[in-house]
This record gives C-alpha cells, sequence and structure tokens, in this order.
C-alpha cells in the first residue's frame, strides 16, 4: 500500500533494480482508501532471505505505507489476459469448445481472427495460452497478477511467488 | 520577530507569501546556520529572497563543494547540511555528494531549482528529470507542485533526514512555484503516515543480547558510524567498561571508543589493525553497534567471523541479516540500545583470557612502518600532525593511501573530530568537507589531509577558505600518484602503472599563493615539524604540500578476496 503521491511507482521500481532483483509482474491500481494504491509485485526468489531484504527495503520507503509478503498465505489473485487468436470458418468453433470450460470469453471477432479475454490465477491463464498456440496466436497482453489475502486464512498454499 | 509573523505562529493561522519566502522562513524556523550554494536561472527567485534574508550563504565554486562542505557541517554537528543548485547542470553536479551522503547516511536537505511546471517534459533550457536521477539516492525526494506546500515539505524534509537512519532529502522547486503567491500555515502538520523510524529496542531482544553476553568467553563489540549518529559514544564506553568487552571500530566508527582505553582494539577491516582483525576472526560474540558490515570491513564473508554469534544493534531493519547471518537482532537506537544493556546491568562474561590475548595481539603486532630520519614517510606526517596538535583536531581527509594513514595514525580520543568519505570513497571531498566542518566548529583545528590527486578535484575551493580566511591547515601528502591506484597496480597488475603516476603537476605553493592563502613546500622530516608548528599558530588557512617518500603502501592488508586471518605486511 502506497501513498498516491508523484515518483511512488519509480521509486519502487528503482528499488528493484538498485538491489537487483527482477520483477516478474507489477500491477498498480487505487486501494479501497481514498489517496492510496496497492501495488502487486510478484518475484521469482529461491531464498527466502531475498524476500526479507526486499521487504525491509520496500519498508523504508517513505511513501510505503505497508508491506505484505503473502506467498505463504492464502490468497485471491487475479490476471488478466487478452489473446487474439487465428480463427478460420473451420476451426472457429473448436476455439469456442476451450473458451467454455476456461470460462473465457470472447471479446471480439474478424474475418480471420478471434480475441479472448481470461481472467484467473496465472497457472491458469498459461494453461491456456498453451491450448490456443497450437492456432497461431497474434497478440497477447496480460496484465500480470493483483491480489490480496483472503478473508478467512488457511495456511500452507506453498507457491514460489510472493507478491509484495 | 515582527508582532505579526508572531501572531502568524499561531496553529491554523495562514500567511500570504512567494514560494521562495517560504523555503526561507522555513529554513529559519530550522534554525539553519549557514547554506551551501551556487546561483542560477531556475533558482534567481530563491536567491533573491535570500538577498536580504540574513541567512548565512556560502558560494562555493562548484555545487560539488557545496554538497561536501554541508556534508562536514553534517558530519560534525549531526544537523542537516542545507543546500541550493540551480536545475539541470547544477543539479547533476550534485549526485556525487547526494551518493556519498546516501550510503555514509549523512543528513542533508537539498533544493534544487527546476525549470517552470508548465514546460517541464519538453526539454526546456536546463531541464534534468532531478527526481529519476537521485530517486535510488536518497532517502526520499520531492518536487514542489503548489507554493504553499513548501512550509510542510521543508519541515518534513528536515526530520526524515535527520530521524532514523539519517540520509539526504531533495526537493525539487520548479521556477513558478518559487515565484508565485500562496496562502499556507507556517508550521503546519507533517503527513508522513509511512515513517516511522523505531528507536526503542525490544525488550526480549535485549534479554538475549545480556543472555549472550553472560555466557561467552570471547566476546568483541564492532562499533560503526550509528554510534557516532546517535550520540552514543559515552554509553558505548559505559557499556564496555561495565562488561568489560574489547571494541573494534570501523573506519566510519572512528572517535566513537577512546582510542587511549585499555579496551580499545583499534580499527578493523583491510587496512585496519592484525589485533582488530583477529579479534573479529575469533571472537564467539559479535556485537555489533551501528555498522553496516561492509565488504571493506568483512573481507571474505565466507571466512568472517566464523566461531561467532552474531547481535546487531541497527537502527535499520533492513542493515540486519543483508550480509551477516544474524542470530540477534536488536532494531533501535544505538544510544537507547546501550543504554538499556547499561542499565540491565547483565551477568558479566568471563573474558579475561580474551582480553589478554587481544592485549599481547596488540603489543606483538603494532602498525609500523620502514625507514629512518633520512626519508620523509607518510605515516610520519601523520604522526607528526598528531603529535602537534595533541591528537585533539579535527582531521578531514580525501580518499586514497592518505586517507589509511590518516585512520591508522591520527588516534582520536573523542567522537565526532573525523570527516571521511566511507562508503562511496569519494575523491575530492576533503578540501570542500573542510569547509563545512570548520564551519561547525569555527573554534577547532581544522587538519586537510589530502592527497595530491584528490586535492585537484575540487581545489576551486580555496577561493571560499581565502574569502572567510577558515584557518584550515591543509596537508597535501604528495606522493606523486594516484597512490592507491598505484598499489594496486603493484601487488595485484604486475606493476604496470596505468595512468597512476602524476609527472606533471602544478607547484600546489604557487597555486595558494594565487588564492592568497599562505604555502610552504616541505621536503624533510625537520622542515615538516617546523612548518606544522607554524600552521598551528598561523590564524588564518595555511597548506604545506609535503612530499613524501613515494612508492610506499598501506600495511597491513587484507587483499581482495581474503579472510581476517589472512592479513599481509603484519611484521617487520
Ligand atoms: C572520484 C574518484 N575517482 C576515482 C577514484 C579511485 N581512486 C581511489 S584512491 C585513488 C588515488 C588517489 O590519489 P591521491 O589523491 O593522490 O591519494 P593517495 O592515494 O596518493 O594518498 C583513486 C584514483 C575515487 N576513489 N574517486
Ligand atoms: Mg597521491
Amino acid at each position: 500500500m502506497v501513498n498516491n503521491r508523484p515518483g511512488v511507482l519509480n521509486r519502487i521500481t528503482n528499488l528493484f533494480s538498485k538491489r537487483n532483483y527482477n520483477i516478474e509482474s507489477i500491477t498498480v491500481g487505487h486501494s479501497e482508501q481514498e489517496g492510496i494504491s496497492r501495488i502487486t509485485v510478484v518475484v521469482q526468489v529461491d531464498d527466502e532471505k531475498v524476500i526479507e531484504q526486499m521487504t525491509k527495503q520496500l519498508n523504508k520507503q517513505i511513501d510505503v505505507l505497508k508491506v505484505m509478503d503473502i506467498s505463504n498465505q492464502s490468497i485471491v489473485s487475479r490476471e488478466l489476459a487478452l489473446i487474439k487468436v487465428l480463427a478460420t470458418s473451420q476451426n472457429r468453433s473448436e476455439i469456442y469448445a476451450l473458451i467454455e470450460p476456461f470460462r473465457a470469453s470472447a471479446i471480439d471477432v474478424s474475418k480471420d481472427s478471434l480475441t479472448v479475454q481470461i481472467t484467473g490465477e496465472s497457472g491458469k491463464i498459461e494453461a491456456f495460452i498453451e491450448l490456443l498456440k497450437p492456432y497461431g496466436i497474434k497478440e497477447l497482453a496480460r496484465t500480470g497478477t493483483t491480489a490480496f489475502p483472503r478473508g478467512t486464512q488457511r495456511t500452507n498454499s506453498n507457491k514460489s511467488l510472493s507478491i509484495v | 520577530m515582527t508582532q505579526k509573523a508572531v501572531i502568524a505562529e499561531k496553529k491554523g493561522e495562514k500567511t500570504t507569501k512567494s514560494g521562495a519566502n517560504f523555503l526561507i522562513d522555513a529554513l529559519k524556523k530550522q534554525n539553519v546556520e549557514v547554506v551551501f550554494g551556487y546561483p542560477g536561472g531556475a533558482v534567481l527567485p530563491i536567491y533573491d529572497a535570500l538577498y536580504d534574508s540574513g541567512v548565512f550563504h556560502v558560494l562555493t565554486r562548484h555545487e560539488q563543494g557545496s554538497i561536501h562542505a554541508a556534508e562536514g557541517y553534517a558530519r560534525i554537528t549531526g544537523k542537516p547540511g542545507v543546500v541550493i543548485a540551480t536545475s539541470g547542470p547544477g543539479a547533476t553536479n550534485i549526485v556525487t555528494g547526494l551518493a556519498d551522503a546516501m550510503i555514509d547516511s549523512i543528513p542533508l536537505v537539498v533544493f534544487t531549482g527546476q525549470v517552470a511546471t508548465s514546460v517541464i517534459g519538453s526539454d526546456a533550457f536546463q531541464e534534468a528529470d532531478v527526481l529519476g536521477i537521485t530517486t535510488p539516492i536518497t532517502k526520499h525526494n520531492y518536487q514542489v507542485r503548489k507554493p504553499g506546500d513548501l512550509p510542510r515539505i521543508v519541515k518534513e524534509a528536515f526530520y526524515i533526514a535527520s530521524s532514523g537512519r539519517p540520509g539526504p532529502v531533495l526537493i525539487d522547486i520548479p521556477k513558478d512555484v518559487a515565484i508565485l503567491q500562496a496562502e499556507a500555515e507556517e508550521d503546519p502538520e507533517m503527513d508522513l503516515p509511512g515513517y516511522q523510524p523505531t528507536l526503542q529496542p525490544n525488550y526480549l531482544q535485549i534479554r538475549k543480547l545480556i543472555e549472550a553476553v553472560s555466557g561467552a568467553k570471547k566476546p568483541v563489540i564492532l562499533a560503526g558510524a550509528g554510534v557516532l549518529h546517535a550520540r552514543a559514544s559515552e554509553e558505548l564506553k559505559k557499556y564496555a567498561e561495565q562488561q568489560g568487552i574489547p571494541v573494534v571500530h570501523t573506519l566510519l566508527g572512528i572517535g566513537g571508543f577512546p582510542a587511549d582505553h585499555s579496551l580499545f582494539v583499534g580499527m578493523g577491516g583491510m587496512h585496519g589493525v592484525y589485533a582488530a582483525n583477529m579479534a573479529l576472526y575469533e571472537c564467539d560474540l559479535l556485537i555489533n553497534v551501528g555498522a553496516r558490515f561492509d565488504d571493506r570491513l568483512t573481507g571474505n564473508l565466507a571466512a568472517f567471523a566464523p566461531q561467532a554469534t552474531v547481535a546487531h544493534i541497527d537502527i535499520d531493519p533492513a542493515e540486519i541479516g543483508k550480509n551477516v547471518p544474524t542470530k540477534i537482532p536488536v532494531v533501535g537506537d544505538a544510544k537507547e540500545a546501550l543504554a538499556q544493556l547499561i542499565a540491565q546491568n547483565g551477568k558479566l562474561p568471563e573474558a579475561s583470557e580474551w582480553v589478554q590475548k587481544i592485549t599481547e595481539w596488540k603489543e606483538k603486532f603494532p602498525l609500523f612502518y620502514e625507514g629512518d630520519s633520512s626519508e620523509l614517510k607518510p605515516q610520519k606526517v601523520i604522526e607528526l600532525l598528531h603529535k602537534k596538535t595533541n591528537g585533539d583536531a579535527i582531521v578531514v581527509t580525501d580518499v586514497g593511501q592518505h586517507q589509511m594513514w590518516a585512520a591508522q595514525y591520527y588516534t582520536f580520543n573523542k567522537p565526532h573530530a573525523w570527516v571521511t568519505s566511507g562508503g562511496l570513497g569519494t575523491m575530492g571531498f576533503c578540501v570542500p568537507a573542510a569547509i563545512g566542518a570548520q564551519l561547525a566548529e569555527p573554534d577547532a583545528t581544522v587538519a586537510a589531509v589530502v592527497g595530491d590527486a584528490g586535492f585537484q578535484m575540487t581545489n576551486q575551493e580555496l577561493a571560499v577558505i581565502a574569502e572567510l580566511n577558515l584557518p584550515i591547515k591543509i596537508i597535501i601528502v604528495n606522493n606523486h600518484s594516484l597512490g592507491m591506484v598505484r598499489q594496486w597496480q603493484e601487488l595485484f597488475y604486475q606493476e604496470r602503472y596505468s595512468h597512476s603516476l602524476l609527472q606533471n603537476q602544478p607547484s600546489f605553493v604557487k597555486l595558494a599563493d594565487a588564492y592568497g592563502i599562505k604555502a610552504y613546500k616541505v621536503t624533510t622530516i625537520e622542515e615538516a615539524e617546523e612548518r606544522m608548528s607554524e600552521a598551528l599558530t598561523t590564524d588564518g588557512p595555511i597548506l604545506l604540500d609535503i612530499h613524501v617518500a613515494p612508492g610506499e603502501n598501506v600495511y597491513p592488508m587484507i587483499a581482495p578476496g581474503k579472510g581476517h586471518h589472512e592479513m599481509e605486511g603484519v611484521k617487520k
């Protein structure tokens, strides 16, 4: 949670590059409180100590109000992807058949392509992309994950991703 | 203060003035004694407000000089040094000083001009993205959008710079914001919900530390700059004495513990003393007070304090466990933590054998250098300076061999008398930093110990020394080389002296003379004695260009990648 002030995002992304940490994805948007934004960062790390350092360094920033490492919490996390896939009249219905079980939706149709929107956890999105690949993906846009802890905590949904 | 101003002080009451005037009045409110700066287009409104404000401003001859002078002032007083620079090149000229202050935790409040709000982003004349450039090297930075925000922002900046782990804060002020009038409270509330430094250590952690001490046989304290930032040298002394624990210090921790004390071991690290490094290597309990386990201190981390339980007292939780695994973290102010430890008066460790062993190391393996009276050795220069000043001077150094010799041979019995660029190792630091130090303590003897190369990076500030008649004693340790580079090339690059030997030097005596500063060239021990005596009885500034034996190396030394037990050059 950060104060929505000029330069905040720059300070945070800067910190990651300064300390040589790699960001997999980052999302920013308004939170429930006015003037306060929520940033969700996904990083791949092998070492708990790195996460600890990151958390501490982020906490030191004046405009950072709260940092949570939610890797080991039960969380709700969602990502949105837009996928423009090649679609001919022959295979169009085949693609629709894939869309349905993933609860994705077709949001734009043209003569030779179909644009699909899917939301879900990153794993689900990756699986879906794999299934569409054989048809030929023309364009792909992913938002990155945004997340927070569930209302009721059940421990141990152990993941390698960490969200600050 | 006028009647009107007094009334305006009342909470909630608002006054109307220009951004520049809000700024100047906010500086007065912070009791700023001196501002270092350099004018230019974007800060003209600020300089105009400064003109008859009564605020003491020092015009350095380069913005880098301003910021190092502010650092020198801050390093002595503990109060934020204040700098003003113009937009674009003025701002980029202070980047080195910001990085220096950031890594050494020096409180600064720096104002930069910026192009007018309406043209930001258009590559206007003298526009630079100062927030972007300085984000990684400031504790915090601001760009002011409304003149009325200035009182709050300045107040916050001083608070952030000087509280918690100190550091530089930059405030970027677009020209129109300085000019425009606005209505604002003079003493507004700060708005810093995300900033709450932990000062009070956790009681349970203090108990753990006390328990560890009581069971230790070979405890050692590592005293870092945090002791000095927290103004905790009295507490450190009391605690070490109460528990009978020997004290090693870092380069920036010099003066935190008196060198004439029986529990004083000396400086650890790359050019530290044998006893200190062996104490770090063999200890079973390492109590780090306000040091950040820099690589120049630890040497090879794999061989660092292999048998030790590590306890670490630090105001910055991010420093704890960053480089060295730490069993007992204590987050808090060093003064507070030490005061609690003293008050708890824990069971003493059985460390008499250990203290004895360290004393033997000190006696057996003291610092030494070869040489007789025929040659003027650089170490001798520092020894003479110590003798002539009774070890009582404020010593400001540049970066290189002379810095290490000053750290080794000028022993300090009191705190806040050592000013050096540690973490960044910034050549050019010394001359301007000495100006700041002398202004901080006008009556102190300030010795600026500087290399012949580093001197040439900021020697234009001699103008300021002359102008203000600051009685700084400039000691150039002239070895006709970039000595520290030359040493590494000798030791690790087969004596291939690539661009490290200075064949062509100006006459530093004539240079000083051109600025109206008394100066002498010195080549023998006798001359050095004589001229130093003269320097110390001279009221104004003086420069001694002391030609020392070239080719001298700094020893002892831990070579890169080696551990504390692998020191070289320990014994004759
Ligand atoms: C701005 C900057 N550039 C380069 C260096 C690398 N460097 C470290 S020590 C040194 C030589 C310094 O020479 P001098 O000032 O004569 O001091 P000496 O080592 O001879 O005592 C150099 C070039 C540095 N520390 N800072
Ligand atoms: Mg030199």
